[in-house]
């Protein structure tokens, strides 16, 4: 009886198929609307997932799991200027009391010509420390870290981002050459490993990194920290160094009881769940307006298997009256209505990837395509045809066979 | 040996009240199994109602229609169309064959919903219309057929099932004289050959010669009936 009843089911598929082939442009047409319906909610998705992996690897690259802390009350714009820079003694102090970080890194930067030869490249100078690149998130590609006598303010010394190095060096071997950093002379002892544009767009490899005491000192002529990274110690609660550290700084600041803060502290997981919140939004936005044509497609589906019952009212009866049950000639028709349907999910699947995967290309986005987008796709539409599918193919099942016959 | 149809009382009822039409008013008639029968009447007389009821396509108002010694009246509607699937052939006049559609696709049908396999389908499907004369047409749409030919795979499209009877609504109706005999020997030689009970609506006297019995309607009644086996 099973192996009967797949019979039975495999030819109404060979029937539908038929069907589908005798039409081909109506078909087609009715094809189309649930292809253009599939393929915007496929390409929404997939762009709005490229988008969301885009801002997770933005984040990365600014390190994970960092906490910043600038001068300036947090709501009066980033790097506000009411607030007074830190100082050398401020670093000190949270390395020493915040016990929940992991690195402190300090840092000052200011723009300043480089000079290599006859060579000249102007790119910010920044001053830190090694606990620098490991809060930043930064590789050595070539050379070393710098030395603890370097630290110190000897030997000034320096590392170099892959742009910046490209700009004076070409591409000469550039480690241990000696370079002009405004009126310093400064050997390379490092180069960086390329990061690539950021988010905003910048290059994040243009920049020189020195020794914070030989930066202050001989770059910037005074000890102004102007910002401090820190990381979190793992298995240490973020919200518990960033509490500690907004006390030690009030504190340190003689910010008294119920007056503001002249400093602001952000992390990268509070910047990072923002802007996934966003992405997600806009991107159940995006498919759920995409959504809408699929159920217009559906809707164009539905129309024309009404029509196609109408037409074929008396093959209807001819099946009925040679033993059809009423069962049977609706699965014919739920087949017929399916089959368009999973037709337009599978070819609506390929251009909205295609379209998705060339979009990204376009903005420099990674590509994304989830698997479960298309398994999610195909249901979809096989979903889309049983429900526009069904009224139509009930309709034909309860036909009176004698009026079925009679139908001209 | 019970008979294979039984009729008792059969009302067939249209509408209600003023516009009330009874189609039929109390028909009895036992078929026998192996029987040839022409069903003859005027227009109106009710022969194509008593058909669409010997066919389980329509059901009596009132009265009992015993199939084999089942009641219809107490089957579901899946149940008759079982019924029609297993034990009934239709030949109509109109032939009724799906457009667009090969000889042996059509032929094929009924045995699709038979659950037989496809090469079997096929076999049987060729067999029926060598039965008929129309092997060499198996691949032909209906549109590329004459009307005896069309005819010719209704019939075989009928009796590819092998079923217990075979219903004929004016099977000669739209053809010509030669091919009337033609589709009349063929009915005969089934039911001679394959002992198939025949019940054949016409109103032509000379293919109802065909018929050992004869049943005339005339209002919804059973005028005249050769009776059974003569």
């Amino acid at each position: 009886m099973l192996s009967s009843w797949s019979r039975v089911l495999f030819a109404a598929m060979v029937m539908a198929v038929r069907e589908v082939r005798r039409n081909v442009f109506r078909s087609s047409l009715t094809v189309l609307g649930i292809v253009i319906g599939v393929a915007s909610v496929i390409a929404m998705v997939s762009l709005g997932k490229s988008a969301s992996e885009q801002v997770t690897q933005n984040v990365a690259k600014m390190g994970n799991n960092m906490i910043m802390l600038m001068p300036g009350a947090p709501r009066r714009g980033p790097g506000g200027g009411s607030g007074a820079p830190f100082t050398p003694a401020d670093v000190k102090a949270i390395i020493q009391q915040v016990t929940g970080a992991q690195d402190v890194a300090p840092e000052s930067a200011k723009s300043a010509l480089v000079v290599f030869g006859n060579r000249n490249h102007t790119t910010p100078i920044r001053g830190s420390t090694n606990a620098w690149l490991r809060v930043r998130g930064w590789k050595v590609a070539e050379g070393r870290e710098f030395t603890d006598a370097e630290l110190g303010g000897a030997n000034p010394a320096c590392m170099m981002g892959s742009s910046t190095r490209k700009e004076l060096f070409g591409n000469q071997a550039a480690l241990d050459e000696t370079v002009r950093v405004g009126n310093v002379s400064c050997r390379i002892v490092g180069l960086f490993e390329t990061k690539g544009r950021s988010g905003g767009g910048d290059d994040q490899d243009d920049f020189i990194l020195m020794p914070l005491r030989v930066f202050q000192r001989r770059i910037q002529g005074k000890t102004d920290v102007s910002s401090i990274y820190l990381t979190v110690k793992p298995g240490r609660s973020q919200t518990g160094v960033v509490r500690n550290l907004e006390m030690l700084m009030r504190e340190r600041r003689h910010i008294g009881p119920g007056e503001d803060d002249d400093f602001h502290v952000a992390d990268t997981k509070e910047f990072a769940a923002a802007m996934s919140t966003v992405t997600t939004t806009l991107t159940a936005l995006l498919g759920g307006i995409a959504g809408v044509s699929l159920l217009v497609g559906g809707i164009g589906i539905m129309n024309i298997m009404l029509v196609s019952v109408t037409e074929r009212t008396r093959e209807i009866g001819i099946r009925l009256s040679i033993g059809a049950r009423g069962r049977e000639v609706l699965l014919q028709f739920l087949a017929e209505a399916v089959g368009l349907s999973l037709l337009g999910g599978v070819v609506g699947m390929i251009v909205g990837g295609a379209g998705s995967y060339a979009a990204t290309r376009l903005m420099g986005m990674p590509f994304s395509f989830p698997p479960e987008i298309a398994l999610i796709a195909f249901v979809f539409s096989g979903g889309v045809g049983v429900l526009f599918g069904y009224l139509p193919a009930r309709k034909a099942a309860r036909l009176n066979p004698i009026e079925a016959l009679r139908h001209e | 040996m019970s008979p294979l149809v039984s009729l008792r009382g059969v009302e067939r009822v249209y509408g209600e009240g003023e516009a009330e039409v009874r189609a039929l008013d109390g028909i009895d008639l036992d078929f026998m199994p192996g029987e040839l029968v022409a069903v003859m009447g005027p227009s109106g007389s009710g022969k194509s109602t008593c058909m669409n009821i010997l066919g389980c396509l329509d059901q009596p108002t009132a009265g009992s229609y015993k199939f084999a010694d089942n009641e219809t009246r107490e089957l579901t509607q899946d149940q008759l169309a079982l019924l029609r699937r297993y034990y009934l052939g239709f030949i109509f006049q109109g032939y009724n064959l799906l457009a667009r559609t090969s000889a042996v696709d059509n032929v094929e049908l009924p045995l699709v919903y038979r659950g037989v396999a496809a090469r079997e389908r096929r076999e049987r499907a060729l067999e029926a219309l060598r039965l008929v004369g129309l092997e060499n047409r198996a691949h032909h749409a209906p549109s590329e057929l004459s009307g005896g030919q069309q005819q010719r795979v209704a019939i075989a499209r009928a009796i590819v099932t092998g079923p217990s009877m075979l219903l004929a609504d004016e099977p000669t109706g739209n053809l010509d004289t030669a091919r009337k005999d033609d589709i009349m020997r063929l009915l005969v030689n089934l039911n001679e050959r394959l002992g198939i009970t025949i019940v054949m609506v016409t109103h032509e006297p000379e293919m109802a010669e065909y018929c050992r019995r004869q049943v005339h309607f005339r209002d919804g009644k059973v005028a005249e009936d050769t009776g059974a086996r003569c």
